[in-house]
């Protein structure tokens, strides 16, 4: 089994195509869609890495990766923030809360794919 | 104190109301004497009278009369005394609108240093008094920027806070990037299944059908009547509306005027409608304890005094100053100007009159009777005042600061000050107070109320 993506998004058609090219290329992927129950997922199955979009319902991405980064078991996976705001002042954030990466929508999927891939053979 | 004031003003009545009637409101600003200007520039350069008046071959008892307005200047003797000076002869005869001059300085100081190091300040009154048309267009434009600024501002502020907006971006963001990725699989190199095809396929097109929903209500909430609001602030909006008929609301001298209904027909909204209520409601309550027809006939029989018409009719000093500024135009009042501040300084009514106007934004120079009465609250102001310059506006100011009723305990009260400003009062032997406009814009290199220096080019 490859390792394992989770991709905490909430548009359907979003995360079939992120799921469709990581899967293809042989990662593992899980997907959730809610912001509330996003840490429970995280915490029940540690993934290799985090795909996080920041708008989600219930609760926003930033905070999210504000509770991985202080959470132990969590604290060292890889968190890739995918957002349609691409403000520098959303990216500082994301940088001072601990991403390792930050990428604005519209994505292309060749950058996903090869940013997953780079960085899980890192 | 209270007999000085009327005999002052009676002295400003007799000498000023003839020439009110003969050049209309504007005309006393802008009769401006030569002599006077003579001198001013003299000063300005720190010559003697007797060195000017060798250099042009007169002496210099004639130039002193010249310069106390009491002979006539013109032809070869002007031009000397201008190239003296080095001035244009223009300056000497026509002098420039100060209130432009301020507005061009102003407009100098708020462009960029790289290009305002370029712009020859200390030839501005020259270019204000040659080229009026130029000067009046480079304000105009000056505050169009700033207006259009202050929009860019709202509709950034807009595009970052209002959530309609940020929902429909978002829901097309989302839409456009489902629609590339699925559209990407589908067009690359790898081969697909058909069950994944037509998957992506119908992804597509329920993401263009949910993209084409979007950008429609996007462009409805957009193009939506009530998204073209005047983007200026509230305050801007009502100094505006009022100045159309010169801060006289014949409306509400009715008793019965509602102030809602007045705000709600205005045309204004939102902040300013609300703004203007509050203005309309204050302009009542002084209508009815000063009922124009009575107030506009003592104004006559006790000279514009303001103490003294507070006590004719026993209302706070406030009311008389609010009041003597919205006295209805075309009835030989002379002309008010007025300005209102909160305890911390900040302008929230102003009504200019030739010779003042009182920035809103860059702080205005804090030595005007309006900042000096909140130090004291209660107590009224009477003072004169003069702007710098060689086209020096003298004003008489009167000025109070009174508390707000708030009818309720242990509430810090609301204070407020009221200036009223009656432009180039009679000569006295008191002088005058040196104010300014703003600190950026103003010569006077002693001053001890400096803010920040003056830009280059502007001290003379």
């Amino acid at each position: 089994m490859g390792k394992r993506v989770l991709l905490i998004e909430d548009e359907p058609n979003i995360i079939e195509a992120i799921s469709f090219i990581l899967s293809r290329d042989g990662w593992t992927v899980h997907t959730h869609e809610d912001g509330t129950s996003a840490m429970g997922k995280v915490l029940a199955m540690p993934p290799d890495m985090i795909i996080l979009d920041v708008m989600l319902p219930g609760r926003s991405g930033f905070d999210i990766l504000r509770d991985l980064r202080a959470t132990d078991v969590t604290k060292d996976i890889p968190v890739m923030m995918l957002t349609a705001r691409g403000q520098e002042k959303d990216r500082e954030l994301a940088q001072r809360l601990g991403a390792n990466h930050f990428m604005t929508k519209p994505f292309s999927n060749t950058e996903v794919r090869d940013y997953v891939r780079n960085f899980m053979q890192a | 104190m209270h007999r000085k004031s009327v005999n002052l003003v009676n002295r400003f009545s007799c000498r000023c109301r003839k020439p009110l009637k003969l050049l209309g409101e504007f005309g006393l600003v802008a009769q401006r004497l030569a002599g006077s200007r003579i001198r001013e520039k003299r000063l300005d350069q720190g010559l003697r009278q007797a060195a000017v008046a060798e250099t042009v071959g007169i002496s210099p008892s004639y130039l002193n009369l010249i310069e106390h307005n009491r002979r006539r200047i013109g032809g070869k003797l002007l031009s000397d005394i201008a190239r003296a000076l080095g001035v244009e002869p223009v300056l000497l005869v026509d002098g420039a609108d100060a209130v432009m001059l301020d507005q061009m300085r102003s407009a100098a100081s708020q462009i960029g240093s790289d290009l305002a190091a370029k712009v020859e300040i200390t030839r501005a009154e020259e270019m204000a008094a040659r080229y009026p048309g130029w000067g009046a267009l480079i304000v105009a434009q000056s505050e169009r920027i700033t207006a259009l600024g202050q929009q860019v501002q709202a509709l950034s502020d807009r595009m970052s806070h209002d959530p309609q907006l940020a929902g429909s971006l978002h829901e097309l963001i989302s839409a456009v990037s489902a629609i590339r990725s699925a559209s990407s699989i589908l067009v690359g190199p790898e081969k697909l299944d058909a069950d994944w095809q037509r998957r992506f396929h119908e992804n597509i097109h329920s993401d263009s059908l949910r993209l084409a929903t979007s950008s429609e209500a996007m462009i409805a909430y957009l193009e939506a009547p009530d998204t073209q609001l005047d983007q200026t602030a509230p305050i801007d909006q009502v100094e505006r509306y009022l100045s159309q008929t010169d801060f006289h609301l014949a409306v509400l001298e009715d008793a019965d005027a509602d102030p809602r209904d007045f705000a709600e027909q205005s045309g204004l909204k939102d902040g300013a409608q609300a703004l203007l209520e509050s203005v309309a409601a204050r302009y009542v309550r002084d209508a009815l304890s000063l009922p124009l027809a009575a107030f506009q006939e003592s104004c006559e029989a006790y000279q514009y005094d303001p103490a003294a018409l507070a006590n004719v009719f026993h209302v706070p000093f406030s009311s008389v100053l609010r009041r003597l500024a919205s006295l209805p135009k075309g009835q030989g009042h002379p002309p008010f100007g007025l300005a209102i501040c909160d305890a911390a300084g900040v302008l929230t009514m102003s009504k200019s009159v030739p010779g003042f106007s009182l920035p809103r934004a860059g702080g205005a120079c804090p030595l005007w009777p309006l900042y000096a009465a909140i130090s004291r609250p209660s107590q009224p102001v009477r003072l004169e005042v003069a702007l710098p310059g060689s086209k020096a506006s003298r004003l008489l100011c009167y000025a109070i600061a009174d508390a707000q009723q708030t009818q309720r305990f242990d509430v810090p009260p609301s204070v407020q000050s009221t200036m009223l400003v009656m432009p180039d009062p009679p000569e006295t032997k008191v002088p005058a107070l040196p104010v300014g406009v703003s600190c950026r814009i103003c010569p006077r290199a002693d001053c001890t109320s400096r803010r920040e220096p003056a830009m280059v080019g502007v001290h003379t």
